[in-house]
């Protein structure tokens, strides 16, 4: 696939609303990829957590907001302690969950009716209000 | 001379079959070699090494030894050192090369020969007495930033110095730069210093507008002559009023200014130039050409214009001689999926500094070379024509990430509007405070970097397309620019091949760098005593670096001078 990249793509609205809402400059970025070698959950991500700060950058949008990326972070800050620029990439991933949350049309990614007595016996209620933040719009 | 004897230094650094390898080869050496003592030791460098050497010099009344070991170029001036200091200068040393591993019998052979040889030389070899005291002048070639610290240093410490240079005032290349990184000095106000000191130094001569035609000689005693151009204007008459190019109405693509402006026919290379003595370019002199015009015979106030001055030769003697000839840049013209340098909007690194000079042909601005508009999307394309083996250079040019990042950030702050973008392999950034220097430019500027390299690139209308790739994210990447700014390799500057030739003993590698005696024990001697040099001629470095190697190239002239001051002293015998 061919991009074109111009002044336009290159910190884009979303780029600057990410930035703003995590308070992360995402042109301090490495491109090392000590955050997705570390994370524990990055097995089952589309793409990798520095692949999503390129992207990001760059202009990919589309890409990133349809990646599962954000939605697999279980914002266990490994990523962030482990950052060598101090970037707080667990915030990125937020602000990037955040951006696709408060869009005009509801884009929850889990449904509350279709959770199990069993789960909801299981699950402490901490983890409910937390995931209901994270997850629902 | 008389008794002659071989050593062998067989440590474990030749391999496994030390033994067997010392035995065929003595085998050979014994039928084949004319030699009065042979022998074999663990290792001559250490300090048993040659306490084994000097007794057995003194006890086998040897005048000359070869000594065979897998480090000559590092190994053979220590020993040579130290026999000369044991000896009182009466015994001559040859180191050779034995080959680490096991060698084919090819190589032994040639092992063989290469004994022989030395072996010859020795006999052949003069005494070892200097016919006296070195001239204690030095002469330096190239007054760039490299050959004005080796002169100052040279001046301060009381030798009388000559700085030649080929161009009609010294600077070199740092005079073209805008401001250097990572400090984001201002070039003139680092350089125009250390030209003026130069200039005023009263014991530093300079020759400049010369260049070398002939160099004979030996540590000491080095007879230089060096050719005058004729600048067709009497330095003498001259005062530098700049009225003459003021006047001139000759105006074509200055060399200076990478031909992103345009220079008068008469000129100075700037303002601030020392000597601040113009020259005629006779290529593009109107009166010189067409036989028609002489505008600056007319206005000159003290009729200075000479337009029959010939050439003139003239003959130093001097002791020693530092070479700092610098760097060019790969030519543009020579990239074809660059546009071969057809394209007015893509400039190297050195063009692109004159756009960000103050002195510079826009004042400081930035406007494209085709039709003088600010550029709002520039791309900057690293490694161009640099590690690169199968087409261009293999090596690293070790500047360009440090100016391409600067280049950048000045562009920012010039534009602040628009947006740079780097096409890099590798960000190299290894000196004092480089990488963050890099990191401040991609943190607070915003320059884009794509890790990448462009496979052409093309004019598209008014603008030009840029095909690249960004690996991070494994796509292809198309940039629509108003400007690119290619890091094109550094090379050794013009004619430093032919000046190589000129000098005794003097060698350069496949690419036209000098060659050092040593990689790292020796880095600014030449395989010559009394030649030494510094700077960019040696290999790709930045201005600090540069520097360094100015002052300890001068340095080594002065222990040169030190050394052979006292003939009797042994130690002067072994200098390099």
């Amino acid at each position: 696939m061919k991009i074109e990249i111009s002044e336009k793509s290159v910190r884009n609205e979303i780029a600057r609303t990410v930035e703003w809402v995590s308070g992360q400059n995402l042109f301090a970025c490495y491109q090392c990829g000590n955050c997705t070698a570390g994370c524990p959950v990055s097995f089952a991500m589309d793409l990798g957590p520095h692949q999503v700060i390129r992207y990001t950058l760059l202009g990919l949008v589309s890409e990133v907001l349809a990646s599962n990326t954000p939605w697999i972070c279980a914002s266990c800050l490994q990523c962030t302690s482990r950052c060598p620029k101090g970037l707080d990439i667990a915030r990125i991933m937020e602000a990037l969950r955040t951006v696709v949350l408060r869009k005009k049309e509801r884009l929850d990614h889990i449904s509350i009716v279709d959770l199990t007595d069993d789960l909801i016996d299981r699950t402490p209620q901490i983890a409910f209000i937390s995931g209901f933040r994270k997850f629902l719009s | 001379m008389g008794r002659v004897g071989v050593v062998f230094c067989l440590c474990e650094r030749l391999g496994d079959s030390v033994d067997k390898k010392a035995e065929g080869i003595q085998e050979t050496i014994e039928k084949e070699v004319d030699f009065n003592w042979l022998a074999t030791h663990p290792g001559v460098c250490t300090k048993w090494g040659i306490d084994f050497l000097i007794k057995a010099v003194r006890e086998q009344k040897l005048e000359g030894v070869v000594i065979a070991c897998v480090a000559p170029k590092s190994v053979g001036p220590t020993l040579k050192k130290a026999i000369v200091r044991e000896t009182n200068g009466t015994v001559l040393t040859r180191c050779i090369g034995l080959p680490v591993g096991n060698p084919e019998p090819s190589t032994q052979s040639e092992t063989v020969e290469t004994l022989k040889r030395s072996l010859d030389e020795l006999r052949n070899e003069k005494s070892p007495q200097r016919a006296g005291p070195s001239i204690e002048r030095a002469m330096v070639v190239g007054g760039g930033i490299a050959g004005m610290t080796a002169a100052i240093d040279l001046g301060n410490g009381g030798y009388e110095t000559i700085l030649v240079d080929r161009l009609p005032s010294i600077g070199g290349r740092m005079l073209q730069l805008s401001e250097t990184f990572p400090t984001l000095d201002c070039a003139q106000c680092t350089l125009t210093p250390k030209t003026v000191e130069t200039g005023q130094h009263p014991k530093i001569q300079l020759r400049t507008y010369c260049e070398v035609e002939k160099v004979e000689g030996k540590a000491g005693h080095f007879t230089v002559t060096l050719r005058r151009k004729a600048a067709y204007v009497d330095w003498e008459k001259c005062t530098g009023c700049g009225l003459c190019q003021e006047k001139c109405p000759q105006k074509t693509p200055s060399v200076f200014d990478r031909g992103v402006g345009l220079g008068k026919a008469i000129y100075t290379l700037s303002p601030q130039a020392v000597p601040n003595k113009p020259v005629i370019n006779p290529e593009t002199c109107r009166y010189l050409q067409e036989g028609k015009c002489r505008v600056c015979e007319k206005v000159c106030p003290v009729d200075a214009i000479d337009y029959e001055q010939k050439e003139t030769f003239i003959r130093e003697e001097v002791g020693a001689i530092v070479v700092a000839t610098g760097f060019d840049l790969y030519p543009l013209s020579q990239i074809g999926e660059y546009g071969s340098g057809s394209i007015p909007d893509v400039v190297d690194g050195l063009a692109f500094e004159r756009l960000l000079s103050a002195s510079g042909p826009t004042t400081g601005e930035i406007r494209r070379p085709s039709d003088g508009r600010v550029p709002k999307e520039v791309v900057f394309i690293q490694c161009t024509a640099s590690r690169d083996p199968d087409r261009y250079m293999p090596y690293c040019s070790r500047v360009c990430c440090m100016y391409t990042a600067k280049h950048a950030k000045l562009y920012k702050h010039k534009v602040p509007d628009g947006r740079a973008y780097v096409f890099y392999m590798d960000i190299r950034s290894t000196g004092k405070g480089y990488e963050e220097f890099i990191q401040q430019g991609m943190e607070e500027e915003g320059t884009c970097y794509l890790r990448g390299r462009v496979s052409r690139l093309f004019q598209d209308g008014e603008q030009i397309m840029v095909w690249g790739v960004d690996t991070l994210t494994a796509k292809r990447v198309e940039i629509a620019a108003d400007m690119v700014v290619l890091a094109t390799a550094i090379i050794p500057s013009e004619g430093a091949g032919i000046l190589a030739q000129k000098l005794p003993g003097v060698e350069t590698d496949v690419h036209g760098f000098f060659t050092e005696a040593h990689w790292k024990l020796y880095p600014v001697d030449t395989g010559t005593d009394g030649i030494y040099f510094a700077g960019c001629d040696q290999g790709a470095k930045d201005i600090a670096d540069t520097v360094a190697q100015g002052s300890a190239a001068a340095s080594k002239v002065q222990a040169l001078f030190a050394q052979y001051r006292n003939e009797t002293s042994p130690e002067a015998q072994g200098q390099r």
